[in-house]
């Protein structure tokens, strides 16, 4: 075992133990994010070590532990994995200040469960993107999916309880009844899960075979959402914002996506998987979500579920990148996980901000409400425009490479979704806008309120400038991205 | 020493079944059953180490050579079954003292010690014996026991319940002991390995098929495989916890190792599965046993009976891999023969710990339970994704195996079928689960704890068990291989 592997299983037990400390300091809460802080930094610094030689080429792995003959637990870094990592261990950081800020701020209780629960999630995560093959990939998924539940249902009232069962319920069945399948069927046909370039499924398996994995793969992975097992994200948004923010933008949605591409990149192989068929229908079932979430986000005037739709939306543009199957594609997924990643926490973190300083969560009540909380709405606007794709913000890099992909191999239905998904992002995010910078406050003000408690600001802040640095700095994950395709 | 082992393990509960009667004294008796189940343990351990060196051990029952005597045989799978039923025999008693105090009356503890080792020695010798009439003798003897166990349940209904299973338990034995008859009558033997033989040539004969009809149905009743479950639910519902706990983890597992001895070492595979329609009827009959068991358990309101009900469908999983008939789905059958015992065993410990702190097992007073009973309701909650088979735990493995077995025969819809029942459990887990942790405890509750330290810890270390044996499955399914490759080749003869 290399110095580099054992970083990877650092990067496992970190959070891990850190989720013991936290539990058991629940009595002082300063001690207890103190715990959570140090985990977190920790996990970052870890993280960070390991670029540079995945940069230069290297592959860390662990070795295997056999949990039956043939199966087996392993985790190995490659540049995918390692852009999801560095995404989860950055924003994780921030999303622990956020925390502290919204949990204190809105008196929220079982705070020490909250933090616990969230170490284990980030573990889970860890696991997911460092994870050798496809039984480390799924016996993770599972777990954050698990996990994440106590996090959703944190409020413990009856649409808490709803809201969880709708969550468990569509991740849990999806997962078990397709993903499960699809996994046993690849270990079956391939005789091994193991992600390798080029894909493991042997060449001659016959059509039918691959386009049911397929199918099974894309709904099987219930954290992509794509329709129609997309239900579970806006039910998620009764779990507090940070949660929303971190998880349901962030980490569990982008295990999804991230797993999709893993998939189609490592276990089918982008010349089988374009060459089979399945890219055909995957590309309008990702289209069709694209497109039907934006119209479904228009009509919402809950803060919260409108972004939940976006984020469905936005998903299902990777997987529409990841279904097209060519480098340039591939790119364009990666590059869009990362975006989507640092404006959908900016936009979740101003609407958490909302609440906490004015207990607003509908549209229609935000008023003249850039006025006294520029800091939170500037960030919004950075936020909302990633999401549009204008420049100078992330979301341009996505959306071109995924534009040059689909104009490489002319496919005009994609070149169409992304021209009337964007008209639509624009529909539902400028009227927010100006509703908060030109209306005027309703009279009298329904509450006398100014910027949230320092810890959000500064946490909104800082995923702003982060979503505009990657327009302007994109190497490391365009590098990355590259590697992950083989390009220089 | 070593070589008396065989005898030991079923001799000495017997001669302490009999000591702790007329004893009497609770605390007393409860040690001797500690130390005899312990010792059995050990014993099964040891033979175990035996039968991996050297192949299936053979003990001349007072020194009369077989076939005219009565010989103890023991195979890998036998083995594997005795270390079950002697350890989980063992784990209950630790566990269960403070739960026998409560649920059972003080003049009859000393009886419910003598009765547990009668049970106890009739399950081992079911699996020890080699020979036909003697496992029908042991299985009388367990099953004695065990109307005895259930009726000590303080519920008066423990009293239909155990009767009900003594009707349908006699009629399942009965026709057991005929299709023994006819065999007898076609071989002139009644030791399997003989019998084996003196069959092979004659297995076609009407005697033979009928015989083998009434051996089957008859285990099958024991085994409680659908629709002849009708015994099992009200059964597991009523016993004391201790005994629910002990019952489920082993009796229908024994029965249907003896259901396998016959299929595949006296018939042979070749006859039993490769002839005969009895791979197709198990196949029917293991689907209807998963979902009719999971959906039935959804609409319990007493826990304890919903776990009965969802033991029948977990029976359904281990006969399946009989239907499945090739190496992979068998090993899946074996592997949850063991892994179905640990987490079956870890919540019923569970359910008895809250039936003591409660008082009652019903749904509706579990509310709000599980913030004041954390460890109980989380053990529930670990114990529940392992029968929901999450990765990483003991129920994956054994799906697993069953969905790559169903795989090789091309059987997708299978596997799809397999998934789809897991989602049944999370229905009724979760509702347990909802109601325990989201509803309100009902004002003027008296505010709980969890369950005494030895329940307590006893419960976790088979929830920790089924974690554990999710991820080093050495031991399960290094065992389960083997004994599947001496049943496909003959039945460890």
């Amino acid at each position: 075992m290399t110095d580099l592997s054992l970083l990877i299983v650092a990067s496992l037990l970190v959070p891990t133990v850190g989720a013991f400390f936290i539990a058991s300091s629940g009595a002082k809460p300063n001690v207890r994010e103190a715990y959570t802080f140090v985990t977190a930094a920790t996990l970052f610094s870890i993280v960070f070590i390991m670029l540079p030689s995945v940069m230069q080429g290297a592959r860390p792995a662990t070795a295997g532990f056999a949990v039956l003959p043939g199966l087996t637990v392993q985790f190995a870094v490659e540049p995918m994995g390692m852009i999801f990592a560095m995404i989860a261990s950055t924003l994780w950081i921030i999303n622990s200040l956020y925390s502290v800020g919204y949990m204190r701020g809105n008196n929220e209780k079982n705070q020490t469960i909250f933090y616990t629960c969230f170490a284990i999630a980030i573990a889970s995560t860890m696991g997911i993107a460092f994870a050798g093959n496809l039984f480390t990939l799924f016996l993770f998924y599972e777990v954050l999916t698990l996990s994440t539940y106590p996090l959703v249902t944190h409020k413990g009232n009856d649409d808490a309880k709803a809201g969880g069962r709708m969550y468990l319920g569509i991740l849990l069945t999806t997962s078990v009844v397709f993903l499960l399948p699809a996994v046993i069927g690849t270990y079956y046909v391939a005789g091994t899960g193991d992600f390798t370039a080029g894909g493991i499924i042997p060449a001659n398996e016959s059509p039918l075979v691959i386009f049911a994995l397929g199918a099974l793969f894309i709904y099987g992975i219930g954290k992509a959402a794509v329709m129609p097992v997309h239900r579970w994200l806006p039910a998620a948004m009764v779990a507090p914002t940070p949660v929303s923010a971190l998880l349901h933008a962030v980490a569990v949605v982008k295990a999804g996506v991230f797993s999709v591409v893993k998939i189609i990149v490592y276990v089918f192989g982008l010349d089988m998987f374009s060459g089979s068929g399945v890219t055909g229908w995957v590309v309008y079932a990702a289209g069709f979500t694209v497109l039907v979430a934006s119209i479904i986000a228009i009509s919402q005037d809950n803060l919260k579920r409108r972004l939940a739709y976006s984020t469905i939306s936005q998903l299902s543009y990777v997987v529409l990148a990841a279904a097209m199957a060519t480098p340039l594609a591939i790119i364009g997924a990666a590059m869009h996980i990362t975006a989507h990643a640092f404006g959908k926490i900016t936009l979740f973190f101003a609407a958490g901000s909302i609440y906490t300083a004015a207990h607003k969560t509908e549209i229609s009540q935000l008023n003249g409400i850039g006025k006294r909380m520029p800091f939170t709405m500037a960030a919004f606007t950075i936020g909302a425009l990633s999401m549009i794709g204008v420049p100078p913000t992330a979301g341009f890099l996505g959306k071109w490479y995924i534009l040059s992909a689909a104009m490489d191999i002319q496919d005009y239905f994609v070149l169409f979704v992304i021209f009337l998904s964007t008209l639509l992002n624009t529909g539902y995010f400028v009227p927010i806008i100006y509703r908060a910078f030109l209306k005027d406050e309703d009279v009298p003000p329904s509450h006398e309120h100014g910027e949230a408690p320092w810890p959000i600001v500064v946490a909104v802040s800082l995923t702003a400038l982060g979503t505009l640095a990657l327009f302007l700095f994109p190497s490391v994950p365009l590098s990355l991205a590259k590697a992950l395709v083989g390009l220089p | 020493m070593l070589d008396q082992f065989p005898a030991i393990v079923v001799a000495v509960p017997l001669i302490a079944s009999a000591i702790c009667a007329i004893i009497r004294h609770q605390t007393v008796c409860w040690l001797i059953a500690l130390i005899v189940c312990f010792i059995s343990f050990v014993g099964s351990v040891f033979i175990l180490g035996d039968v991996q060196s050297g192949g299936p051990v053979s003990y001349a029952m007072g020194g009369w050579a077989p076939p005219v005597g009565i010989e103890l045989r023991i195979d890998e799978l036998g083995a594997y079954v005795m270390i079950l039923v002697s350890l989980i025999a063992t784990a209950v008693l630790i566990y269960g003292r403070q739960s026998v105090k409560a649920e059972i009356r003080e003049d009859l503890r000393g009886y419910f010690y003598a009765m547990y080792l009668l049970c106890l020695c009739g399950l081992l010798g079911i699996v020890i014996t080699g020979d036909a009439f003697n496992a029908f003798v042991f299985m009388e003897i367990s099953s004695l026991a065990m109307y005895t166990l259930i009726a000590l349940g303080h519920d008066r209904r423990a009293l239909a319940a155990s009767f009900q299973y003594l009707i349908m338990g006699t009629v399942g034995a009965t026709m057991y002991v005929i299709g023994v008859g006819l065999l007898f009558t076609l071989t002139g033997t009644l030791n399997l390995v003989d019998m084996s033989d003196q069959l092979a040539p004659q297995l076609a004969s009407p005697a033979a098929i009928a015989g083998m009809a009434f051996i089957v149905v008859g285990l099958s009743l024991k085994v409680a495989l659908f629709p002849l479950h009708l015994w099992l639910p009200n059964a597991y519902a009523f016993a004391p916890s201790v005994v629910t706990s002990f019952l489920a983890a082993t009796a229908t597992k024994v029965s249907i190792y003896l259901l396998m001895r016959y299929l595949y070492s006296v018939f042979g595979f070749g006859f039993a599965i490769e002839q005969t329609p009895i791979p197709e009827m198990v196949l029917l009959l293991s689907v209807a046993a998963i979902f009719a068991g999971s959906f039935t358990a959804i609409f319990q309101e007493n826990v304890k009976r919903m776990l009965a009900y969802s033991s029948v469908a977990q029976i359904g999983y281990i006969t399946l891999g009989i239907a499945i008939a090739n190496a992979t789905g068998l090993t899946g059958s074996l592997v949850h023969i063991f892994n179905h015992a640990v987490m079956k065993g870890a919540l019923f410990m569970l359910i008895g710990g809250i039936a003591l702190q409660i008082g009652t097992v019903r749904l509706s007073d579990l509310a709000g339970a599980g913030r004041q009973m954390p460890l109980t309701f989380f053990g529930f909650v670990l114990g529940g994704f392992s029968m929901l088979g999450v990765p990483g735990t003991v129920g994956f493995v054994s799906k697993w195996y069953l969905a790559i077995g169903a795989l090789e025969n091309g059987w997708w819809w299978l596997v799809i079928l397999l998934m789809l029942s897991s989602l049944l459990v999370l229905v009724y887990m979760g509702r347990v689960i909802e109601i325990a942790f989201f509803r309100e405890r009902p004002a003027g509750a008296p505010v709980l704890s969890d369950p005494p330290k030895a329940m307590i810890m006893t419960s976790w270390v088979f929830i920790l068990a089924c974690i554990y044996l999710g991820f080093d499955t050495g031991f399960t399914v290094g065992v389960a291989q083997d004994a599947v490759s001496a049943l496909l080749a003959g039945g460890g003869r």
